[in-house]
């Protein structure tokens, strides 16, 4: 099992502990992870502005798998469904390849169809499957009460994911928190979205929402919670502080990444999973474990 | 209040034929989308069903030269659950696409597409970032992407790198 590895913008930047644990866990589990140089940014951030644009952006990424004769992983799900709309839009029309083969014929690629595109936590789940993680656990993780957060992309628009789950009641990340060990916990507005993407754009609306949701996380009383994407990351690891000064309260909730938990369980140590490197502190979950 | 005279017939039908407005005249006001907006529930300025309604007026000038079209964020709520299958949040996209044809870009945007048109990525890899990568073990990341300035070049985008940001 081998795939062109796809970081996207903000982890490789933003969030090493996620590639890092990423990479720790996908190694022991016979993941090959083909880093890619050539991989720009996926296209997403130019959807409003311009989605030819976008589309032409994300071809051009699955124009280099393609030549490596690979599909793509990626940890990002706005990459995901960014690089799967592309596929979807260019296998519908005929008129869309042309017009972006033209395009890309001018940087000396082409991009005609055929590269699958995944995000991790799906490949642990459809193609590793619970078993198999369920058996690379090492460590006892059952003390632990983790809140999942599926965040947006994971699953919407469905339209692009098969019907993989219901997007209002799904259930593979609950699942691989289980599979890992530890106890998933079910929050009020459980599918409410982070509203990282008007961070910047209006933080009071990115901040309140954030908020929103940690506070019905701390209410049923998580002891962390789960992400699967580097962006939902930002606003609740690297924003949590300024969150709780904006609404005036304290939330203290450690922040994990899945690869992050499946590691721990794994037995990798603290340095390996990168979680030194997390925002909010995790000495005293660590712990408790 | 509206005047009829100000409002552009032709608005719905310009969204139509942009990618992502297609289902736009399919939306009988149901609201579904406005109930469920996490954005709309904080911040009142935000309102799909009354952007669409709107834009079905022709109200072409007070929606592309709005601030509200820019606060959705994507999370695809609305468009999940439309009854109508509108595509609500595409159709937004195929809106702040046209807003930006006619001139209106939220200046953070505009400065997303000058770091995508600079750097390849929205985050700058600078030699910073890949000493610190390589002190967590992590490979060196691409630095630079001059494709995809060829690519904004082609798109017409490289006239928002080459902009002040101020419309």
């Amino acid at each position: 099992m081998k795939y062109a590895f796809f970081l996207g913008c903000a982890a490789p930047v933003l969030t090493g502990n996620y590639e890092l644990s990423t990479r720790a866990v996908a190694k022991r589990l016979g993941i090959g992870l083909v880093d890619v140089d050539e991989f720009a940014c996926c296209g997403f951030p130019i959807e409003s502005i311009d989605h030819k644009t976008t589309i032409l952006m994300a071809a051009r990424n699955l124009s280099i798998a393609k030549d490596l004769g690979l599909d793509i992983l990626t940890i990002c799900p706005g990459c995901a469904s960014t690089l799967l709309e592309a596929n979807r839009e260019l296998k519908e029309s005929r008129e869309l390849r042309e017009e972006v083969n033209k395009k890309l014929g001018k940087i000396g690629r082409s991009y005609e169809g055929g590269v699958k595109v995944k995000h991790f936590i799906k490949v642990l789940n459809e193609d590793i499957g619970t078993d198999k993680v369920k058996s690379s656990v090492k460590r006892n993780l059952e003390v632990l009460r983790i809140a999942p957060h599926y965040g947006c992309h994971y699953l919407k628009p469905s339209h692009l994911f098969n019907q993989y789950e219901d997007p209002e009641f799904p259930h593979s990340l609950d699942e691989l928190i289980s599979a890992a060990g530890a106890r998933p916990v079910d929050y009020q507005d459980k599918m409410d979205c982070c509203g990282g993407i008007a961070f910047g754009i209006d933080d009071n609306i990115s901040y309140t929402m954030t908020g929103k949701k940690l506070e019905n996380i701390k209410k049923a009383g998580a002891d962390a919670i789960c992400l699967v994407c580097p962006l939902c990351n930002v606003m609740y690891d690297r924003n949590q502080r300024a969150i709780e000064r904006k609404l005036d309260t304290s939330y203290g909730l450690p922040v994990l990444f899945y690869p992050q938990l499946l590691g721990l369980a794994m037995g990798f140590d603290e340095e390996e999973l990168g979680l030194n490197l997390n925002r909010v502190k995790v000495s005293e979950l660590l712990s408790k474990i | 209040m509206i005047t009829i005279t100000k409002l552009d017939p032709s608005f719905k039908y310009e969204i139509s034929k942009t990618p992502g407005g297609q289902n736009i005249r399919r939306c009988f006001q149901c609201g579904t989308c406005s109930a469920g907006c996490p954005v709309g529930e904080i911040d009142e300025r935000y309102n799909p069903r009354k952007i669409i309604r709107m834009a079905l007026l022709g109200m072409k000038e007070r929606v592309l030269a709005s601030d509200f079209i820019w606060l959705c964020t994507a999370c695809y709520t609305c468009q999940e659950r439309c009854p109508q299958d509108v595509r609500i949040t595409d159709l937004i996209s195929a809106i702040t696409n046209l807003a930006v044809k006619e001139g209106h870009i939220h200046p953070v945007l505009v400065q997303q597409v000058k770091a995508i048109g600079s750097s390849g990525r929205l985050h700058s890899v600078t030699d910073f970032i890949n000493k610190r990568r390589a002190s967590m073990g992590l490979p060196n990341a691409c630095p630079e992407y001059p494709e995809i300035q060829e690519i904004f070049k082609m798109t017409g985008l490289s006239r928002l790198v080459d902009s002040d940001g101020s419309e």
